[in-house]
């Protein structure tokens, strides 16, 4: 059954349910551990500039090359930049492509997913069709030839991952529309002649989003990761401040001989998609208990 | 409804399916702002030589007519023609996909074996610490990026240890050349038959020879243990509720009250009836392990399709990636459709 | 076979249910017992103890089985597991879940015998063969799948199943409730064919007091989780002792008589999370008094063999 909670206030009402996670077992622990990542992601990349030890952009801040020491906790690279302070500072660029994909996908996926499915009919068909096209195919390189087409930029690899994941949206919002569209209380709704934009928003919408909330916070461990694996590929942001992913594209030539250089920012986008992926995992496994112990 | 019908409605489903994937293909390629030869030159040349370049590659034509052509081509196996040389796309897929496919092979067997085996461990340990240990595995080997994990196999098990190589398919001079088959009589000209697959391991095989197998599987090491164990995560969760829900079915308290081994009904009972659910899965994560082949493919060196479009990305090569792409929807679409045929043979409702 | 004070609680995360509390009766080699009682009053999870498959979150608390010198509730499971299926045997209330859908039927037998005998496959499916003739199945059916028989069919390989290794003791779990009434006459009479020719002891829960009234030499009457009325068969349907036999007993319509009202037992089946001090009847019963509602009863040996446990009585 699904609960329709208003939350007791914006900043009380999550820290409450923030407080009772541990309880909800396993589950709940999970999704706890991921928050508390993820807000410790986010914390270092806006304090990260005023605590770096060094200026990351700095060529020479030491021997190039040099492996993790106490001077240069995480090394440097073959610009003599200090590891560590490009780690503390790298972030921001994926965080942003991240969250503007997902974006972008939750605002075209959920309308086109809630209007097709209650509409239904030959759209609904066509539609579910081409998306259903789109999520079988291989996400990767749909994008690598979105993104090549597209041209480099933030932007652009923000819309070619977002097209991706569209289809996701698309299917958990119109799986959800269709089992409550034939519920009593929207024939009801209907029957009064309320009218189909207040049918959607006031009834189906709010039951629709806790499945959306699982939808993307999987979808932004997946944005991350898949804006890796371009720019790991040669088609990253190019930027001038640091940046995560483009350590990882240039510390790839030199692996054999400094592994540093991939290896920290690597950890760093790790931790990212892993505290993502948790909440994620975490939050389906309690909205959907699939198992129940004992009888 | 039989098998047959099921099979024949099944295929003409794909036809559909298969236009539009290669139409978005099409689009994103044509359609999409940014001219692909333009891209392709960065602004750097005469536009006479532009524009001679456009016509070879039969880019200026109106676009309903590329696509016409595109399509036509495509029915008769032509992929377009190189940027680089114009020579025929097709040519190289065909070389470069049989390193794909055997990586996908082994890959996959990798994914299913340790996803089953530490779903049915997690299932036997409900709710003990050694179950949720295995549950954040799955859970943590997903998120890991496959070439990053890649890296760090190639760092530890080639650099440190030693032990496996680190790129590659084979030692060089290594390659199997598959059998030749001598036919007793001439067939409309043909004397003989060669027998090679383009997978190394089954060439080696053919061939007989045992150092060039063992090679092969040497170097196959690293590549699908790295892309097996990120795609395990699926099968693992998979397994592990699928043998939760059948353990909890009379039958298997029934067979306990019988008094039969906890292997057997493990094993024999409960494992059994998760095997179609598997299938299917393994057809599922194909496009993912094609996604996931492309990054590990570049990071190993693996002369496989993946890296094909990525050196093709580093050449600007517009049609040769739009050629390759294609392939790749081509091929989702048949394994989706052997997976669905190979479903409604196996599953009993359907059969019996 | 002496069940003494048996407690099996399951640890909800609502409460403790106490599905069986302070259960305690003895069965004699040969003899039938029938366990009656409404839905939830534990018959089932009684049946599942003495098993030891009870499933989680339960588990057995106190008590103790006795069963040819050993306490199964001591047994460690692998001893457990050798007298599953060869000593003790179960057979289950559905038979359509209960046979495993992909395998033949004739393997199912097989491989229960092969389990607990070392015998050669061939003896194993000879054994089989003749197990089907016992159960009035035909021998060629042996390699057909569960789905290709109907419910009573299957309820007889289930028997069958029970009866393979010749077991001391059959737990018999609702046997016929998930079959319509003439497959039911059926099954009875084959098990009361086979319980004469294999001189077998019977466990038989149900909540039909018809089918106990023909096949049971002995009767228990469970409420709540316990017992509160064991004795031999005539007596009980002449003379019920307990309030609630009684009530049950009224319960069932008389066939003979054209015209009646029916009647039925005011009120519903306790709570087991949260029992109440006294006699667990004492809401339903008519003749209860304010002794009931504080102090529970214990059970007592009103006559030789007739125990009781109603503050009536004693």
């Amino acid at each position: 059954m699904e609960k329709e909670e208003k939350p007791k206030g914006i900043i009380v009402g999550p820290l409450i349910k923030l407080a009772s996670l541990p309880k909800e077992g396993w589950a709940g622990w999970i999704v706890l551990v991921g928050i508390i990542i993820v807000l410790s992601m986010v914390i270092i990349t806006i304090i990260g500039p005023f605590i770096s030890p060094y200026d990351p952009n700095a060529f020479h801040t030491g021997p190039l090359f040099a492996p993790p020491s106490s001077e240069h906790l995480f090394g440097t690279n073959h610009l003599g930049q200090d590891m560590l302070s490009r780690v503390l500072c790298g972030g921001t660029t994926m965080l942003q492509v991240a969250l503007l994909s997902v974006t972008i996908c939750f605002i075209i996926g959920v309308p086109i997913g809630l209007f097709s499915s209650y509409i239904g009919g030959n759209l609904d068909k066509v539609i579910s069709l081409v998306m259903d096209s789109i999520y079988a195919f291989p996400g990767l390189v749909l994008a690598i030839a979105i993104a090549v087409m597209l041209g480099k930029g933030a932007v652009n690899m923000a819309l070619s991952i977002a097209v991706i994941y569209i289809p996701s949206y698309f299917r958990i919002v119109r799986s959800q529309v269709l089992t409550i569209k034939e519920m009593a209380y929207v024939e009801a709704a209907k029957a009064i002649g309320a009218r189909n934009r207040t049918i959607l928003a006031r009834y189906i919408l709010p039951n629709v989003i806790p499945s959306i909330v699982t939808v993307a916070t999987i979808n932004f461990a997946d944005a991350i990761l898949t804006a890796a694996g371009l720019t790991f590929l040669g088609w990253g942001v190019e930027v001038d401040i640091p940046d995560w992913g483009w350590d990882l594209y240039y510390g790839r030539q030199y692996i054999s001989k400094a592994w540093w250089i991939i290896f920290f920012p690597g950890l760093m986008i790790i931790l990212l998609a892993l505290g993502f992926t948790f909440i994620g995992e975490g939050l389906s496994e309690l909205l959907n208990p699939r198992l129940r112990e004992g009888k | 409804m039989t098998l047959r019908t099921y099979v024949i409605t099944r295929i003409l489903l794909t036809i559909p399916m298969v236009l539009l994937l290669l139409t978005l293909v099409f689009v994103v390629v044509r359609v999409l702002p940014g001219d692909p030869v333009l891209l392709h030159f960065e602004k750097r040349a005469d536009p006479e030589v532009i524009e001679e370049f456009r016509h070879r590659l039969g880019l200026d034509k109106p676009l309903w007519e590329q696509y016409v052509d595109y399509l036509w081509g495509l029915l008769h196996l032509d992929f377009g023609k190189s940027m680089q040389d114009f020579s025929p796309v097709s040519v190289q897929i065909f070389s470069a996909f049989p390193a794909t496919l055997e990586l996908a092979i082994f890959s996959m067997l990798v994914a299913v074996g340790i996803g089953t085996l530490l779903g049915v461990e997690s299932a036997r340990s409900y709710n003990t610490p050694k179950d949720h240990t295995i549950r954040i595995f799955g859970i943590v080997s997903y998120a890991i990026p496959v070439f990053f994990l890649g890296i760090v196999m190639q760092i530890v098990f080639g650099i440190v240890l030693r032990w496996l190589p680190t790129g590659g398919r084979t030692y060089p001079g290594m390659e199997p050349v598959g059998a030749y088959i001598k036919l007793p009589f001439e067939f409309f000209g043909i004397k003989e038959i060669h027998l090679a697959t383009g997978l190394y391991t089954i060439d080696s095989i053919f061939e007989g020879n045992p150092m060039k197998f063992i090679q092969a599987l040497r170097y196959l090491c690293l590549p699908s243990i790295t892309l097996g164990l990120v795609l395990s995560g699926v099968f693992i969760r998979l397994t592990r509720n699928n043998m939760l829900e059948t353990l909890r079915m009379d039958f298997v308290t029934a067979a306990k009250a019988r008094g039969l081994k906890e292997r057997v009904i493990i094993y024999s009972y409960a494992l059994k009836n998760s095997f179609l659910p598997i299938l299917t899965m393994m057809g599922l994560q194909f496009a993912t392990l094609l996604s996931g082949a492309v990054l590990t493919e570049t990071t190993f060196s693996w002369p496989g399709l993946g890296r094909y479009i990525f050196t093709r990305i580093g050449f600007r090569d517009y049609t040769a990636i739009q050629g390759a792409v294609a392939f790749f929807a081509i091929m989702v679409a048949i394994v989706s459709l052997i997976v669905d045929i190979l479903y409604a043979y196996l599953d009993p409702r359907i059969r019996l | 076979m002496q069940v003494e004070n048996l407690k099996t609680y399951y640890f909800t995360k609502q409460g403790v249910v106490r599905a069986v509390d302070n259960v305690s009766f003895e069965i004699y080699e040969g003899e039938t017992l029938g366990l009656v009682g409404e839905s939830g009053c534990g018959k089932s999870t009684l049946g599942f103890s003495i098993m030891k498959l009870i499933p989680p979150p339960g588990k057995i608390v106190n008590g103790k089985i006795l069963f040819k010198g050993k306490d199964l509730v001591e047994l460690p499971e692998n001893e457990m597991r050798k007298i599953r299926g060869k000593r003790i045997a179960m057979i289950f209330q559905d038979p359509m879940t209960s046979l495993n859908p992909l395998m033949k039927i004739g393997d199912h037998i097989v491989e229960t015998i092969l389990t607990h005998e070392n015998v050669t496959k061939e003896e194993a499916y000879t054994r089989a063969k003749k197990l089907l003739d016992d159960l009035g199945i035909s021998r060629e059916r042996i390699n057909d799948y569960p789905h290709q028989f109907s419910g009573g069919m299957r309820q007889r390989v289930m028997i069958g199943l029970a009866l393979a290794l010749n077991p001391d003791l059959i737990i018999a779990d609702e046997p016929t409730t998930a079959l319509d009434v003439i497959v039911e006459a059926q099954i009875l009479d084959l098990m009361k064919k086979l319980k004469e020719a294999y001189r077998l002891t019977l466990i038989l829960i149900t909540h039909n007091i018809g089918i106990v009234a023909e096949m049971a030499d002995k009767i228990g009457v469970m409420y709540a989780g316990k017992l509160v009325e064991l004795s031999k068969t005539l007596p009980i349907f002449e003379e019920p002792l307990h309030p609630y036999t009684e009530a049950l007993l009224d319960s069932v319509p008389n066939i003979k008589l054209s015209e009646q009202t029916l009647k039925w037992i005011p009120g519903s089946p306790p709570n087991l999370l949260n029992p109440i001090k006294g006699c667990r009847f004492a809401p339903r019963c008519k003749y209860a008094e304010k002794r009931c509602f504080e102090e529970e009863p214990k059970i007592i040996e009103v006559e030789k063999n007739r125990f009781v446990a109603c503050h009536l009585r004693g």
